[in-house]
């Protein structure tokens, strides 16, 4: 099937099997490695990127359903050569270590801030459920997400990430993102 | 070239990794793709033990893109036997372990034939068209059962036992004899407990590739011990190690996971042997589960022998360890690790250990996160407490009445090893402190008193660990197959940047940046000129990997003595340049001078001078690069005191962590951001063994815990906020005085969720509740908590195919 898909800001145009799933479009055809692949269940939430504005699991949608539609992975965040401000704040509170989870936690987190820009703890912990790290036991993660909250305030970071769930098209049914 | 202001060590530093890690410019095995690579795909065993009678690759063969399937018969031949570096005893039993099943399957993931194809989907594809006729066999799953014998993993060696391995302290003349402890003792206590089946369940799918082209065979291999797989696909293979070079890129997370010589790496390599094409596999998370190594998996039977007053005379251990259907790399060894870990903080007049290793048709066991030493924690934490009720004694001042006094250090424990360092008493006062103990005490009484719903329990676990693996004469007295040394080189470069390679393998502890720490205060040079190269056999060409919190007690520890190499050269060459006598210089925030006047040479001065070599003393060599290889005197020992605080819903069996304090003493820190990191990490590994996590198989053996959907590894929401501060008492066997920090968190923090757990309900009647505690577990325990015989058996039974089992 004929594709057109808008990733990081580029406009890509592809022949796909019907069957390709979206993260390994993104890795396999288009070099965005920084996506990545953790589990097949949909439980882990490493493969997390933003479909027009919002998270879904890449693992879980096929390329097709991308069609016409707008992707960011966390290759496309940095703005002029600056980081977004969960990137940047995952590096200040040591919210990693491998790494691994890091991209998709990053794209969830920016997803659930703007719902939440003033999550509390449970909050945070809430809205990334859907997302495993079997390095940091969250503590560091959840801190993140809130100095990161703290600093786009007000409405700080770029236009896209700043949405409501009345905006999303139907084409593209958001993704449950939570756990099982 | 600048000096620095401030200590490096002991900072705070941001890490050097994030920067690629955070924005997606990562270096996954996954990520590689080469020039006419080839795809492997694992058909693996639905059944736990067969004869395979037949396999039919005819319809897979002829599938598109298919090139070629590949059985066992195929490599029958070259294939030999994984490797296991751990003969424990003599006459220990240690199957043939091929990396592809020939004529029988062990376990139900073992791996039976090899689709090789142009992608990855293809090869995928044409594994549901592969044929495979199995004659079944009797399934081997219970350890008490399999040691009668009736039935056996494998035929050909006779028995499901594997090996027994005992120390005993009057044998050993480190203690008295245990037996003679129980028979004088005015109390003995004596308890069951399982340690379930755990997953390391490392976030990055393992993953290799081998490129066979240009007369070398180069393997990248999400990998902790690249190192060693070096050396162990050389040894099964006969490729010459000198045309092997083993990478291990960016990895994401091991645990001891990723501490294996896999069946799919030797299989890798020999496809890209034979097809001379590079080829790659990464595996689902559910070939990860079915194949990469379990961790845990022990029965322990604990005899506590003491006196009316507390104290504690005797300790007497009687494991039965299950290795699964195969040795691995040190699986025998495992509950090894531990054997000398069980006394832990205390001085106990006698000490037995006996461990039984056990063949089941189960995946093989390994390395988890702590390996052996958690297992042992839990069992002597969770007897502590079991005493303090029989003595109806507070369970901190019974602890405290039988641990090692401060003023006691050196001590040497009867099990033999020498405790360097630590304050037992420092460590627990700041964190009851820190937990309001008193507080939370009065608080539980009160809900006690008024029937509460939600109870409310307090935990303690007060561990030690042996770490800093490890002394290679004292692994040669275990029958280890290899030292445990470290290296570390320094090269100056002439613009007086550094660069440091490293025999560790870092896989998410941040290395390059506490290496840079340390390399940076040393020599005086800024943080951000040292680039630490590891990972990569090429440039790091020995080393013995990351693994048991060795890496900086270990490696860091040749790193130090590489860069006072690098310093004495350099002092000699700055007396040179300054013509001054070499005893006069002195040597501070990178540079040398001349003690009593203000002539002065900085490091970059001298190193340049060392590699333009136009003058240097008679003798002297140019170049100012220095190796080290550090090989430990002695193991290292945190230590700490963990406090946990937990509500358990006596309606709903919920258990819910109010607050958990962790006060550990890791020696002297490097970097405190890491090192809570690796704290707060460890704490979830270990309270997901509490509450969540367990590998669980069904009568026939069929792991049915294979995906993240059954296996329960703890989200954000499930666990709470840590509380964590340390007390520093400086290893004093090592020159940084670290101790390391990997796996306490991990091993200490297990029996404190139990203990606390049990503490909430053990007035209602309940005496023990097996791990994982689900809320059903917890909830069946409190039903049964009229029945007089209910604390003989932990609720759940025995066994995860025990009918009751907390996972039905």
């Amino acid at each position: 099937m004929h594709i057109s898909v808008n990733v990081d800001g580029v406009t890509y145009a592809d022949e796909v099997e019907p069957r390709l799933l979206l993260v390994h479009y993104l890795r396999e055809r288009l070099g965005k490695t920084g996506t990545v692949v953790g589990c097949d269940t949909g439980n882990c939430g490493a493969c997390t990127v933003h479909l027009d504005g919002h998270s879904v699991k890449s693992c879980s949608l096929f390329a097709v359903q991308a069609n016409g539609h707008e992707v960011t992975t966390i290759e496309g965040l940095a703005r002029d050569g600056k980081l977004h401000p969960v990137q940047h704040a995952f590096r200040q509170n040591h919210a990693l270590q491998c790494g691994f989870c890091t991209p998709g936690m990053i794209m969830q987190a920016i997803d659930l801030l703007a719902d939440e820009p003033d999550p509390d703890d449970e909050t945070v912990r809430k809205g990334l459920e859907g997302n495993l790290c079997r390095c940091t036991g969250y503590q560091n993660i959840v801190r993140a997400v809130q100095d990161a909250a703290q600093s786009m305030k007000p409405g700080a970071g770029p236009e896209i990430e700043r949405h409501s769930d009345s905006d999303v098209g139907t084409a593209a049914a958001k993704q449950p993102v939570g756990g099982e | 070239m600048t000096a620095t202001a401030e200590p490096e060590i002991g900072k705070a530093r941001l890490r050097k990794e994030d920067a690629r890690l955070i924005t997606g410019q990562t270096r996954w095995t996954d990520n590689l793709q080469l020039t006419g690579m080839l795809h492997m795909a694992v058909l693996r065993s639905p059944v736990a033990h067969a004869r395979i009678t037949n396999i039919d690759v005819s319809r897979a063969t002829a599938m598109p893109g298919v090139a070629v399937v590949f059985t066992g018969e195929d490599f029958a031949a070259e294939q030999g036997s994984l490797p296991c570096a751990w003969p424990i005893t003599e006459d220990m039993k240690s199957p043939a372990a091929p990396a592809l099943a020939v004529d029988r399957v062990n376990f139900a993931g073992e791996a039976v034939a090899l689709v090789i194809a142009d992608s990855a989907y293809h090869a995928a594809d044409a594994l549901a068209e592969i044929d495979v006729d199995y004659d079944e066999l009797p399934v081997v799953l219970d350890m008490e059962e399999a040691l009668l014998d009736n039935d056996l993993v494998h035929e050909d060696i006779g028995t499901n036992k594997c090996a027994t391995w005992i120390f005993d302290s009057a044998e050993a003349g480190s203690g008295t004899d245990v037996e003679d402890e129980i028979s004088a003792a005015e109390v003995v206590v004596e308890r069951t407990f399982r340690q379930q089946r755990l997953i390391p369940a490392f976030m990055e799918p393992r993953s290799v590739v081998v490129d066979s082209t240009a007369g070398m065979f180069t393997v990248w291999s999400a990998t902790q011990i690249p190192h060693i797989l070096r050396w162990m696909l050389s040894a099964v293979t006969g490729i010459s190690e000198s045309k092997l070079r083993v990478i291990a890129p960016d990895v994401g997370g091991g645990f001891g996971g990723k501490l294996q010589v896999t069946p799919e790496e030797l299989l890798c390599l020999l496809v890209a042997r034979r097809m001379n094409r590079p080829v790659k596999w990464t595996e689902t998370r559910t070939e990860s589960m079915l194949s990469a190594h379990h961790g845990r998996d022990q029965i322990q039977k604990i005899t506590l022998a003491a006196r009316r007053d507390g104290t504690v005379t005797g300790l007497k251990v009687e494991l039965l360890a299950d290795m699964g259907a195969y040795l691995r790399l040190v699986t025998p060894g495992v509950p090894i690790l531990g054997a000398f870990m069980f006394n832990a903080i205390y001085k106990f007049a006698a000490y037995r250990f006996v461990c039984t290793n056990v063949f089941t048709n189960k995946v093989p066991t390994d390395a988890y996160r702590g390996a052996g030493r958690p297992e042992a924690t839990f069992a002597i934490e969770r007897m502590m407490d079991e005493l303090a009720v029989e003595l109806d004694m507070d369970p901190m001042k019974l602890r405290e009445l039988n641990w090692i006094k401060h003023e006691e250090f050196p001590f040497t424990s009867v099990a033999g090893l020498t405790y360097d360092s630590g304050n037992y008493e420092a460590a627990t006062a700041r964190a009851m402190e820190l937990f309001d103990y008193e507080a939370l005490r009065e608080e539980q009484a009160r809900r006690r008193a008024d029937g509460s719903a939600v109870q409310l329990g307090i935990g303690i676990s007060t561990y030690t660990e042996m770490c800093g693996l490890a002394p290679s004469r004292v692994l040669g007295a275990l029958r280890y197959g290899a030292g445990g040394w470290e290296t570390a080189s320094i090269r100056m470069l002439p613009t007086g940047k550094v660069e440091v390679i490293t025999g560790t393998s870092p896989h998410g502890q941040g290395h390059e940046t506490v290496w840079s720490q340390i390399v940076a205060d040393k020599l005086g040079v800024p943080f951000e000129d040292v680039e630490v190269l590891h990972g990569d056999t090429a440039t790091s060409h020995k080393g013995m990997d990351s693994y048991g919190s060795r890496s900086l007690a270990v490696g860091g520890t040749a790193l130090v003595q590489a860069a006072d190499k690098v310093l004495a050269k350099a002092r000699t060459l700055a007396a040179h340049m300054m013509e001054c006598d070499e005893a006069d210089v002195e040597f501070a925030s990178g540079s040398f001078s001349v003690r009593g006047t203000s002539t002065a040479r900085s490091l970059g001065d001298v190193v340049l001078a060392a590699h333009v070599a136009h003058d240097l003393p008679e003798g002297m060599e140019p170049g100012m690069d220095a190796d080290a290889t550090y090989d430990p005197d002695n193991f290292s020992y945190p230590h700490g005191t963990h406090l946990c605080a937990a509500e358990v819903d006596t309606e709903t069996g919920m258990v819910k962590i109010v607050r958990y304090v962790a006060v550990d003493d890791v020696g002297t820190v490097m970097n405190p951001l890491i090192v809570d990191g690796q704290v707060h990490g460890g704490l979830a590994q270990g309270i997901a063994q509490a509450l969540y996590e367990e590998a669980t198989h069904d009568e026939m053996g069929t792991l049915t815990s294979a995906t993240f959907a059954d296996y329960l590894l703890p989200c954000a929401a499930d666990l709470p906020s840590f509380i964590t501060d340390r007390t520093t008492t400086p290893a004093t066997s090592n020159p940084l005085g670290a101790k390391g920090v990997g796996e306490a968190g991990t091993i200490a923090s297990t029996p404190a969720v139990v203990n606390s757990v049990l503490d909430a309900v053990r007035h209602l009647g309940v005496r023990d509740i097996e791990m994982p505690m689900s809320p059903e577990r917890v909830w069946t325990a409190l039903q049964g908590r009229g029945d007089p015989g209910a604390g003989d058996v932990a609720a759940g039974g025995l066994g995860s195919i025990d009918a009751q089992g907390g996972q039905s």
